[in-house]
């Protein structure tokens, strides 16, 4: 079997897991295995969604002591499932989640494992990866020397491809007694926006915005088109209050949205890493010869300061925003 | 207090990527290498709290002789001691959590700092690994922490936000940027780390988990356009091709 752990929001399937649950179907089809969704917490309503994906079977571990995050309850969850099925494949999406209970679970059963995986396959049984490492400046393939074998997908990267499965729902004991640590509290950002990992389009700005003030006009860009504001690594250490979470980049988050509109941003190597997996690239940049026009799919040479209100005013007569 | 802080040796982030002759690493040929920055925070907040509540602070990185420059810096920023392990240190997460957790076993530590991810691998997976082989809590991505008396108390990063992790000691806790400032060396730091020694011990074998069958440079982007025009009209061919060619909206 192949089993994923998948997360829910207020009731809903979220959709890194919609799509890591989906490329589960599919490498389930191409080996002749079982797909196993898994869910843990203090209610799981809402997990029969991932039957839409092709789940076999829904397995539930809901208990009040699962009501909050605990990286060791979660990961004896985990654990304890693939080896009740029997699993050799455990997957989740590379969310705040996935990354911090998924290599836990692994060490646990002695599996090896890729994280922030772009590629799968199934050669001979066994699960291959294809993962970009030095924040995307290269591609590893990755095999397996364990039983095993464990990955989380990076969110955007796999279609979330709907293919109904029979979704039988099975409930398991969720596990007991002392945690060894668990989340008191969340404090979620006033925007209530996707974060820049999920996001589909990225604003970024660099050090051509001049001000951290002037991000304003980004953010009025991003508003008007759907999408959210990130900066470069120079913004995020210009002293601007910037904080760190908006930095895109290799020591800042690696981000592969759909658009990603750089301003003001010269293409640092550094920054490169973090945004080249974006499928389309705007640069706006008054500098024609910086770097990030070799990677635009379109570019503009000018002041960003002019363009950008341009782009929110046309984006805004297309009605652009409010599809 | 005893924490224990886990550095890596990668190269910096401005190195251009090469793939060396056996088609699956890097081309170590003109690459600098650094310490992880994200382990520079794990280090940075050990001394705080060993200067805030008192601690040995005990620096540890895997690898050959060249990882003893990682050491030595941290002795210099203030590490009380230095422990080489000689292993395979660029290897698999799942390796390097087995061979730290060999050696941390038994040695009482209270609190295990380091860098949320090796940049580089990019696995950020041997902290979680090494909390659980060693069966303590664990918490990662931190930009904020504080210890009590046996607990400890950290913020974390997440999607759209941040979480409070409560856990017991001993833990196994991961930085991120943000958690604070790292300083530099001072004149006097580095004198006194002349004075340090490294101590040297051979890893314990360990179990393999994944490893690198092949290394690639991404596919070529293709080649884009420039929009020309005054800004007005530069913005409306940019939404008109994001919409016709591109397909985005």
């Amino acid at each position: 079997m192949i089993l994923v752990f998948c997360e829910l929001k207020e009731g809903q399937l979220r959709k890194p897991s919609a799509e890591a649950l989906s490329e589960g179907r599919r490498l389930a089809d191409a080996s002749g295995k079982k797909l196993g969704a898994l869910f843990a917490g203090a209610s799981c309503t809402g997990a029969t969604e991932a039957a839409k994906y092709g789940a076999d079977l829904i397995l539930t571990a809901e208990a009040p002591t699962l009501a909050s995050y605990s990286s060791d309850a979660y990961a004896t969850v985990l654990a304890d499932a693939v080896k009740a099925k029997g699993a050799t494949v455990l997957m989740a999406a590379a969310t705040a989640e996935g990354k911090d209970v998924i290599p836990r679970a692994a060490a646990r059963l002695g599996a090896g494992y890729a994280s922030d995986v772009t590629g799968l396959s199934m050669v001979d049984g066994k699960l291959q990866a294809v993962r970009p490492v030095y924040a995307g400046k290269a591609f590893a393939t990755t095999t397996f020397a364990t039983p095993v074998q464990v990955a989380t997908t990076r969110p955007n990267v796999f279609p979330a491809a709907e293919k109904p499965g029979p979704g039988i729902v099975e409930s398991l004991p969720a596990p007991t007694g002392d945690f060894k640590s668990m989340v008191k509290e969340i404090l979620a950002k006033a925007s209530g926006k996707v974060d820049l990992s999920e996001a589909n389009i990225i604003v970024s700005g660099g050090r051509g915005m001049k001000d951290g003030a002037n991000f304003k006009i980004l953010e009025e860009l991003a508003d008007a088109i759907g999408g959210v504001v990130g900066a470069s690594r120079a913004a995020v250490d210009a002293g601007w209050g910037l904080p760190h979470s908006m930095q895109v980049g290799q020591t800042g988050k690696v981000v592969s949205p759909t658009l990603y509109i750089a301003c003001g941003i010269s293409g640092a190597i550094q920054h490169i890493a973090g945004m080249s997996g974006s499928k389309f690239i705007v640069a706006i940049n008054k500098d024609p010869e910086a770097p990030i026009f070799k990677l635009a799919s379109y570019g503009i040479v000018g002041d960003l300061f002019e363009v950008v209100p341009e782009l929110t005013k046309a984006a805004k007569a297309l009605g652009i925003g409010s599809r | 207090m005893k924490i224990l802080v886990t550095l890596k040796q990668v190269p910096d982030t401005e190195t251009k990527i090469k793939v060396a002759a056996d088609g699956r690493s890097l081309d170590p040929a003109d690459v600098k290498w650094i310490t992880s920055p994200y382990d520079e925070y794990a280090l940075e907040e050990a001394i705080r709290i060993k200067e805030r509540i008192g601690a040995e602070v005990i620096a540890l990185s895997v690898g050959g002789d060249a990882v003893k420059d990682v050491l030595k810096n941290a002795l210099a920023l203030g590490a009380d001691s230095a422990v080489l392990l000689r292993g395979e240190g660029q290897s698999d997460a799942f390796g390097v959590a087995q061979m730290i957790a060999a050696y941390v076993r038994d040695k009482g530590f209270d609190l295990i700092l380091c860098g949320n991810m090796g940049i580089g691998g990019d696995n950020a997976a041997m902290g979680p690994m090494l909390a659980e082989l060693l069966g303590v809590a664990q918490a990662n991505v931190i930009v904020k922490l504080e210890i009590g008396d046996g607990t400890f108390r950290a913020e974390r990063e997440i999607e759209g936000g941040s979480e409070i992790v409560e856990g017991a000691l001993p833990a196994v806790i991961s930085a991120q940027k943000g958690l604070n400032e790292p300083r530099y060396a001072s004149l006097k730091g580095i004198m006194a780390a002349k004075k340090k020694t490294i101590e040297e011990i051979e890893a314990a074998p360990v179990t393999p988990g994944a490893r690198i069958s092949a290394l690639a440079l991404p596919p070529q982007r293709p080649a884009g356009r420039k929009l020309e025009g005054e800004p007005a009209a530069q913005a409306s061919s940019l939404l008109q091709a994001l919409k016709d060619e591109a397909k985005v909206f």
